[in-house]
């Protein structure tokens, strides 16, 4: 098992290395990058001695393998570089927003969760009912919101109109500001976890061993608790792991939308102020953190699955 | 004992029901919205709720919404074709050659797909969005490099599974060259999937669209895109909800009719439901 | 009047219709089907695939789903009828009274639960059990059912067993309560052919040693002669031969009994009468929606005259303590 695990673990790496080089790659050679695109609309005009200057600290000069080298260095040492705006370390401004958008991100997929996979199962146990129909429904509208008019519209219903909940913001840090952004951020994996559940439990439940459990004289609920349920998570569980993608780029104009202080907004911050270290520490991040939720799901799948377990 | 199945259904003809009732409004733009969407400003006419005048009301500087949304759908509809488009040639070609050929190729453009789907694809979009600068353009452009992972999977698992069959091997032992194989005997038989890839792609570059928009990324107001639009309503959310209301309605219901258009030809044309997962 | 006290038959399938409701119209998959099966007896059902015997035997276990469903006629379990019992009721009687076998073992298990517990589960559903005493029981379970070291195998997960441990585990499962009736559905047609004697010899001895009546299902008439007392044949929905598994060999009565025999390959015949081709029989299985008018057998009958194809002939007694359904059974 163990085994198993160290193997996954050290598929991670390569991908880590490609990520970090993708992401340098896209901003050390694409035109309008760095310095080149300080003044390029004329919003931010930087004497040319002092762009030399900072080219040359930052050895923005040197041949590309050479500055790949060195920021991966830098990178893994967890050192992405300096702020233009503020002068201040990437990594200081990032982990300041750290925790925010963590609460924003799991607070929203386990919202999605637990309502979208009920509601898949309740559907799947009754297929054609009209829960189910108006499940699917539900659904299939909710895959089809954009987050932000979701969340513009609860806003103006429960925090303008009705006056319930804060607008915008993060308070305190309690949960009055978290429940509108997290809702407006979780109905998406919430109606494709729910679709994706009901299709995962109708196919358990025509496997032919729900038929021997039913044959052995166990009652309808215990076929499910004892051997629909546990199927049926693996492969929710992998929709849960690609979700997060999707989630977390959503997340990013929610964050905005509620003015949430999380890496999302601080990421489009930065782009309008072409703070490109910023930038780019923000977009690795957020794929480091992807990475790191499909590694978890992929130790998940060792710990609920014995034919992964014992390495097929 | 298998029965025959109703196919595609209700929801093949909702979905194409909008989405067809989108691409005419597109289509005939000009013909059927009031105003101009930029240029008839009109500060007396500022904010209108909606009525009788103005169906969906105006905004701050008294430009028509109805019309506005009219021809946004020109720009949604465009990005999400011309995006998918992309993605689906880069993909195709991507997979049908990765599955065809094999070897170190197969090896490196498998790599290049897992590192794809490592990255959330509208972060991806932002990251080219930061660096070319806000326009349909780069967002078609960054739209479009972005998503083709799925339909390259596909694609390469489908010739993967094609190229043992006989009639594969027939064509190579007539002399046939390998990219008369792919395109003739090969992508034909991968179509109906790409196509479901495709349809379902489009509401997601629609959404992503608008997204990026509403951040300010995308389409750059005065110009009417229904995130751009979005992104003006926000600040009048208190005194003119309207403003926010119709082009996310515009939004929800065109991204609704692909979806709905989208499972109904997987019915049809994917049975086996190779792309169950996008 | 006095009528001998007959001995109640352990099973009695009586006049059995199963419905196939299609998109336009509702179809009989099974009708007609009757036979009896005493205590500790082994009787076979034999037909292609598609002719019935596999729903006829998940009516039995009450396990028809959805577009399948009892058209009539009655099921009666040692004197009781139970064609129309609950949803309670039919969960004392499966496992516990009649227990079934599957074809594929590969599937049948649940691949995330460890073999033992899944044997385990009967003792805690029908016996009261603890889950530990549960355990110990299913190890010996196991034992029974000769798979070595149980105790380590009880741990085990489905996929780290070969398809004949995994067969055994089955039928560890089935024979767990001590049910009067087994259901085995095509139980080694999965198998390797070494392993499907085991198999079969290993379900013979432990349902003989329990008094456990087998109801014995397959397309190989070989096979269920073999084990079998009596055996029945079925073909498009309906039983068209039921005789001794001795004489249905010597003498098989309605044509199709008589095609399914010259199709076997015979050991030891070779040497007899010299090489000869094996017949077969010509044309396949109507469809559902397709039985033929009269005789379902005619379009491939050799013997096919002008009544077969108008009157659908009936179950006829033979002299020899049989039935056949055809109008040419002479």
């Amino acid at each position: 098992m163990i085994l198993v695990l160290g193997r996954r673990l050290a598929n991670v790496i390569p991908t880590l290395v490609a990520v970090i080089a993708l992401v340098f790659l896209l901003f050390s050679v694409l035109p309008g990058s760095f310095i080149s695109g300080m003044n390029e609309d004329g919003r931010t005009t930087i004497d040319p001695q002092v762009m030399e200057r900072m080219r040359k600290e930052m050895g923005l000069d040197d041949p590309l393998p050479e500055r790949f080298a060195k920021y991966l260095a830098h990178t893994v040492t967890g050192d992405l570089g300096k702020s233009f705006r503020t002068r201040e370390p990437v990594t200081f401004l990032i982990g300041q927003r750290v925790w925010p958008s963590l609460k924003l991100v799991f607070a929203a997929m386990s919202f999605a969760i637990v309502i979208g996979v009920s509601l898949g199962f309740v559907a799947a146990l009754k297929p054609g009912s009209l829960l189910d129909t108006a499940a699917m429904v539900g659904a299939i509208s909710g895959l089809s919101l954009s987050q932000f008019w979701l969340g513009l519209m609860l806003m103006y219903l429960f925090a303008l109109k009705l006056q319930w909940l804060p607008s915008f913001g993060y308070g305190d840090g309690g949960l009055t500001h978290l429940i509108l952004p997290a809702v407006a951020l979780g109905v998406g994996p919430m109606a494709l976890l729910a679709r994706t559940t009901r299709a995962a439990v109708l196919d358990v439940l025509n496997a032919d061993f729900v038929r021997t459990a039913r044959s052995k004289g166990m009652s309808e609920r215990r076929v499910v608790t004892w051997h629909v349920l546990r199927n049926a998570l693996v492969l929710v569980v992998t929709i849960v792991g690609l979700q997060f993608g999707s989630l977390m780029g959503a997340a990013v104009v929610v964050e905005k939308l509620f003015a949430w202080p999380g890496v999302g907004s601080l990421l489009v911050d930065s782009v309008f102020q072409r703070d490109m270290p910023a930038v780019q520490g923000c977009i690795l991040m957020i794929v480091i953190f992807f990475l790191a939720i499909n590694t978890l799901v992929d130790i998940a799948y060792v710990v609920i699955d014995p034919r992964i377990r014992y390495g097929r | 004992m298998k029965l025959p199945r109703l196919r595609g259904g209700t929801s093949l003809w909702i979905g194409g029901g909008l989405v067809a009732l989108a691409m005419v409004v597109a289509i005939a733009a000009p013909l059927i919205a009031h105003t101009d969407p930029v240029l008839d400003a009109n500060l007396m006419n500022a904010e209108i709720p909606p009525g009788f005048d103005f169906w969906f009301g105006t905004d701050a500087q008294g430009r028509d919404i109805y019309s506005r949304i009219v021809y946004g759908s020109r720009i949604s509809l465009t990005v999400g074709v011309v995006s998918q488009v992309l993605n689906s040639l880069i993909g195709v070609t991507l997979g049908l050659s990765a599955g065809y050929w094999g070897g170190w190729w197969d090896d490196f453009v498998t790599g290049l797909t897992n590192l794809m789907l490592a990255i959330p694809s509208l972060i991806f979009a932002l990251a080219i969005m930061a660096i070319l600068g806000p326009g349909l353009s780069s967002l078609v452009v960054a739209l479009g490099l972005t998503a083709w992972s799925y339909s390259c999977r596909v694609a390469r698992a489908q010739v993967l599974s094609l190229k043992g069959q006989g009639y594969i091997q027939a064509a190579r032992i007539l002399g046939y060259g390998d990219l008369r194989i792919m395109f003739t005997q090969i992508l034909p038989n991968i179509l109906g999937p790409l196509i479901v890839i495709a349809t379902l792609g489009m509401g997601g570059a629609i959404l992503s669209e608008a997204a990026l928009s509403f951040l300010g990324l995308g389409i750059r107001p005065p110009f009417p895109s229904w995130g751009s639009m979005l992104s003006e309503a926000r600040d009048q959310i208190t005194t003119a909800p309207w403003l926010s209301v119709f082009p996310g309605a515009a939004i929800f219901l065109t991204v609704l009719g692909l979806n709905l258009l989208g499972d109904g030809l997987r019915d049809i044309l994917d049975p086996q439901s190779t792309t169950r997962r996008t | 009047m006095t009528q001998p006290l007959l001995k109640v038959p352990l099973l009695q399938v009586d006049d059995l219709h199963i419905a196939l409701k299609g998109e336009s119209a509702t179809y009989n998959a099974v009708e007609k089907v009757s036979f009896e099966i005493g205590r500790g007896e082994a009787f076979g059902l034999v037909g292609e695939s598609g002719c019935g015997k596999s729903i006829t035997a998940l009516s039995v276990m009450g396990l028809l789903k959805r577009p399948l469903s009892l058209g009539g006629g009655r099921i009666v379990l040692d004197g009781e009828e139970i064609q129309d019992a609950s949803a309670a009721e039919w969960r004392r009687l499966r496992g516990k009274r009649i227990a079934m076998i599957f074809q594929e073992p590969m599937t049948a298990l649940n691949p995330l639960s460890p073999v033992g517990r899944q044997i385990a589960e009967m003792f805690v559903l029908h016996e009261g059990c603890g889950w530990n005493e549960a355990m110990d029981r299913a190890e010996d379970a196991l034992r029974q059912v000769q798979v070595p070291s149980p105790e380590r195998r009880i741990r085990d997960f489905p996929h780290q067993l070969s398809g004949g441990m995994r067969q055994r585990v089955m039928i560890a499962i089935a024979l767990a309560c001590g049910p009067e009736l087994l259901i085995a559905d095509e139980p080694t047609t999965a198998l390797d052919v070494t392993v499907q004697a085991e198999i079969i010899d290993l379900m013979a001895e432990l349902c003989a040693a329990k008094g456990t009546a087998i109801l014995m299902i397959s397309h190989d008439l070989g096979l269920v002669a073999n084990m079998c007392k009596r055996v029945a044949v079925m073909y498009a929905g309906r039983i068209v031969e039921q005789q001794e598994a001795d004489a249905i060999f010597a003498t098989p009565r309605h044509p199709y009994t008589q095609g399914l025999i010259n199709s076997l390959p015979r050991l030891g015949e070779r040497s007899r009468r010299g090489r000869q081709r094996l017949q077969e029989i010509t044309g396949t299985v109507p469809s559902i929606a397709s039985y033929p008018a009269g005789c379902r057998f005619n379009p491939r009958c050799a013997a096919m005259t002008e009544i077969c194809r108008e009157v659908s002939p009936e179950i006829t007694p033979l002299p020899s303590n049989g039935l056949v359904r055809c109008h040419h059974h002479g």
